[in-house]
């Protein structure tokens, strides 16, 4: 699959955006990173010009409940409606509920391995192939917990 | 692939410059569809050279230089796939500081999948597509290559070498391969000890030769140099190469269809038991082909 692995807002360092990046090149995946210090905007273009079918967004800085939503949003609104969507880093798991509702397929905390990950990753493409809804703006009450 | 009514549609949104059915557009073609595209007449640029020369870094200057003049520039980066799991790292992007920024500039990265040479040959019906599309500037970003690969002449009229300081002594300038096909070559990162004398060798070197292709030292980082390199950029004739053009394309569109063949793996498969000879081999692969 051709995943983005995107670094949204001001976080200072992007060690476990690379960690994952790296896991997934070894998973099969084709991975774009983008760099440190995205906005919104800039990683929804980004996965719109890659036509990514996943994006993984880190975020640190505590800015998530900002942040993730108004890139889904956008993505929704771009006709990426199908592109799934996952985040990792510093989630509070009393702001996950929401995260959830807006269509985040996955939720990844301190101390996963990357092995969930790229278990996900296969759930999200054998379920993609039989034409079940995952994508960020489908409606689907499925998650990875 | 025939065309169905669902390609249609993408093609003719993307054509009427829809960005989002230009990007699905893209990946049709990278899973083998030929789309039937109007041609026009392109403007590209290849740009090569050995990993960590800058040359993603040096495009991202060139892409601020020509969208906030006008220019529509598109950039097709190829990273290599792991010949291991078939994964790839697609980091070229994130050195083009503005790649996401505007309507003027596409960035699209790419995945070698371990076809010889780097580029496939599908690379050259992105190329048509991107014209069609609007896209007057094309660059074409190769994986870090070294002396002997020149495929990228295959499809870019101009071809840009990027180097950097480090490149050891004059002798490895005058060895044939590449650089004897750049029509401009660079030395990246002048801020650092070595590049005047890495830019004086080259520039030596090809002095001997019958029309030498300008030598720039320049640094993406800080701009130094950019935009006396753009300027002999535009108003770079390109060697005409249609002949060299021909067989790397002829090379690519074979490599393509070997890889492509259905019964690449099982005659893998055969050779690694070591139940066919290499010569079988080959011959069973062009019996398949219909």
């Amino acid at each position: 699959m051709k995943v983005i692995v995107a670094k949204p807002g001001l976080d200072g360092h992007d060690r476990g955006a690379k960690v994952i990046a790296r896991a997934l090149r070894d998973g099969g995946h084709e991975v774009v990173y983008t760099g440190l210090r995205k906005t919104p905007n800039e990683i929804v273009r980004a996965t719109m010009d890659e036509d990514a079918a996943a994006l993984g967004l880190s975020t640190l800085s505590g800015a998530h409940d900002v942040l993730i939503p108004a890139i889904c949003e956008e993505l929704i609104k771009e006709d990426m409606g199908r592109t799934v969507v996952f985040a990792g880093g510093i989630i509070p798991a009393s702001d996950r509920d929401a995260l959830h509702a807006l269509g985040v397929r996955a939720i990844f905390g301190p101390g996963t391995s990357t092995s969930e990950i790229l278990d996900f990753l296969n759930e999200v493409s054998s379920r993609k192939k039989s034409g079940e809804a995952v994508g960020v703006g489908e409606s689907s009450e499925w998650r990875w917990e | 692939m025939e065309m169905g009514v669902k390609e249609q549609d993408i093609i003719r949104s993307a054509l009427q410059g829809r960005r989002r059915d230009l990007s699905r557009l893209l990946t049709l073609i990278e899973s083998g569809f030929e789309p039937n595209i109007p041609l026009q007449e392109s403007w590209t640029m290849g740009v090569t050279g050995p990993p960590g020369a800058g040359k993603s870094s040096l495009i991202g200057n060139f892409v601020d230089y020509w969208s906030s003049r006008g220019d529509k520039v598109a950039v097709l980066a190829v990273d290599p796939s792991s010949p291991k799991s078939g994964g790839a790292l697609l980091g070229d992007r994130m050195r083009m500081v503005s790649a996401d920024s505007g309507d003027s500039v596409f960035v699209r990265s790419l995945a070698t999948r371990n076809h010889p040479g780097g580029l496939s040959a599908y690379i050259s019906t992105m190329i048509d597509c991107l014209t069609a599309c609007g896209w007057n500037k094309i660059v074409i970003e190769t994986v870090g290559s070294g002396q002997s690969d020149y495929r990228i002449a295959a499809f870019t009229d101009r071809i840009l070498l990027v180097d950097g300081p480090d490149r050891g002594d004059i002798v490895q300038a005058e060895k044939a391969g590449i650089i004897e096909l750049a029509d401009i070559i660079v030395v990246n990162k002048s801020d650092l000890e070595g590049s005047e004398q890495a830019a004086e060798a080259i520039n030596s070197s090809l002095s001997m030769g019958p029309s030498p292709p300008p030598v720039h030292l320049v640094c993406s980082h800080d701009g130094a140099g950019i935009e006396e390199l753009i300027h002999d950029i535009e108003n770079c004739i390109p060697e005409a190469r249609s002949a060299l053009r021909a067989r790397e394309r002829l090379i690519s569109a074979w490599d393509s269809r070997l890889l492509n063949n259905p019964e690449l793996n099982r005659v893998v498969g055969l050779l690694e038991t070591g139940s066919i000879t290499l010569e079988d081999a080959i011959k069973e692969i062009a019996s398949s082909e219909v």
